[in-house]
């Protein structure tokens, strides 16, 4: 039985600087692989809504009509599944979290018109991609293959 | 006789770090009988089972718990795999094993800091949580989260580990360990501790075992069980044996979390070098049919998980047993007899999360 055991840890404790960061006037320095937040590049989208039904807390929500991709963001969970699934690779994980809020917080992104008779700028070299249908009629279409 | 009072204890208690509701008859500061409820925390989870896709439930699976979270996910894919006949790659047992030791190590300093902080010793609990904090920096380069991985997935894994990545986590393991040295001197040296937790809360050995003690609480009563020893994952490949204590009190349950602690980093070191190259993840093809119970060794004790699939995407039944669920007899056991002062700290050395047992 000793007295004293934290005698060296103590005075270390004075001499060293705090294990702590002075948040928020000293930034996070966040790993490479973090994931704090997904982002999208809205003009390569094809808007196909694979993460959309993916999504496990139904976070995302594409709308074809009005070329537009919105995404919940208390909602999402960072589970990086619609990273791994999106056909285009227009989704991506950033490393920062996002700001603290009040309420629900939904970001939206929509495409800027395209003149008639343009080419779509994202359509994937593979043109049996854009060949699937939209609106899958069980959870099997809904998959992409190969996924798991 | 002196008059018998009855305490409500928790559900929101100040040293409770889950809301467990105890009703303690005392007869003076004595505690003469213990009356556990729980229930303030169900989220429906298991059943949450038949509304998602069996590969997307994974991620729910994780939620049941902050802390073992990687290891819920990890039995909730083992019960998958088994009923659907898939053989995961070499490689991703492995990547489990490491996950599921750091989680182990996570887990132990981050209750030794809440034992501290239950017999009112707050540098301790700050010193072991700082120690945690190492441990979380390398799951957020490793697998992107610090509590919630998301990295394991039916058939595999989804994240590897490189060589870069395991260089760091073994220098952040020796780290770890010797940043641990002093602490581990204070919770067995430390006069104050000792006076804590020596001879308090005692669980004989043939108590823990009709009681269905799980766990650290079961081998800190003297016997040799850990579900690890059955090979599952990679644990086939290690060498170590159960850290067994005989004493069966607060003190030999610390002391098993303790050298557990240091068992996991030995495990790590013997686990990263063996890493064989290949894939991380098998196909997954076709729908679970089929019944399967999985177990594995969570910090807390062996833990449950059984499945039934029909045949479609979405399973039938999901049920996991936790250890805190089976460690609740034997808490109610050593209440009896015990101080009020000491209630906090028995039901910390239990390690309760009753997030897990209520789902």
């Amino acid at each position: 039985m000793k007295i004293f055991n934290l005698a060296g840890t103590v005075l270390k404790s004075l001499t060293h600087p705090a294990a702590t960061r002075l948040y928020p006037f000293v930034p996070r320095v966040y790993e490479p692989k973090t994931r704090g937040h997904i982002e999208i590049d809205i003009e390569t989208c094809i808007l196909r809504g694979i993460c959309d039904r993916r999504c496990p807390t139904q976070a995302i929500s594409v709308t074809k009509a009005e070329r537009s991709w919105s995404i919940e963001r208390l909602r999402c969970i960072q589970c990086n599944s619609c990273v791994e699934l999106c056909p285009t690779k227009c989704l991506s994980m950033g490393t920062a979290y996002t700001d603290p809020s009040f309420g629900s917080v939904r970001d939206s992104f929509t495409q800027a018109p395209k003149p008639e008779g343009a080419a779509k700028p994202a359509v994937p070299a593979k043109p049996a991609a854009v060949a699937l249908p939209t609106t899958p009629t069980s959870a099997d279409d809904a998959r992409v293959p190969g996924d798991a | 006789m002196a008059n018998r009072t009855v305490v409500p204890f928790g559900p929101q208690h100040p040293v409770l770090p889950e809301p467990i509701h105890l009703d303690l008859v005392l007869e003076d500061e004595k505690v003469v009988e213990a009356i556990p409820s729980i229930g303030f925390i169900h989220r429906g989870l298991e059943k949450l089972v038949e509304k998602r896709d069996f590969i997307d439930y994974v991620y729910v699976a994780e939620r049941i718990c902050g802390i073992c979270s990687f290891m819920h996910g990890m039995g909730y894919c083992m019960a998958v795999e088994n009923v659907m006949g898939i053989e995961i790659p070499r490689r991703a047992d492995f990547l489990r094993t490491t996950l599921a030791e750091l989680s182990r190590i996570h887990n132990h300093t981050m209750w030794m800091g809440l034992l501290a902080d239950a017999f009112g010793f707050e540098s301790l609990f700050m010193h072991s949580w700082r120690v945690r904090e190492i441990v979380l920096d390398v799951f957020e380069n490793i697998t992107g989260g610090r509590v919630i991985f998301s990295v394991c997935k039916v058939g595999g894994m989804r994240r590897d580990i490189d060589a870069a990545q395991a260089e760091m986590l073994l220098t952040a393991l020796d780290r770890v360990e010797k940043e641990l040295e002093p602490l581990i001197s204070a919770f067995s040296q430390e006069y104050t501790v000792l006076h804590r937790l020596t001879g308090v809360g005692v669980l004989s050995k043939q108590a823990a075992l009709d009681l269905g003690a799980l766990g650290p609480m079961l081998r800190a009563s003297g016997w040799s069980l850990d579900t690890r020893k059955l090979g599952y994952a990679a644990y086939n490949d290690l060498s170590f044996d159960p850290i067994v204590e005989t004493a069966g009190d607060c003190m030999a349950r610390t002391q098993v979390r303790i050298r557990e602690t240091l068992q996991s980093i030995d495990l790590i070191r013997q686990a990263v070098p063996k890493f064989p190259q290949g894939d991380i993840a098998a196909p997954v093809k076709g729908t679970p049919s089929g019944e399967f119970f999985a177990r594995l060794e969570q910090p807390r004790g062996e833990a449950i998980y059984y499945v039934r699939g029909n045949g479609t995407r979405h399973l039938d039944r999901f049920r996991v047993r936790t250890p805190t669920f089976a460690n609740v007899p034997a808490l109610v056991q050593t209440l009896q007899g015990c101080q009020l002062a000491d209630v906090p700290m028995l039901v910390l050395t239990i390690d309760p999360c009753i997030s897990c047992t209520e789902r």
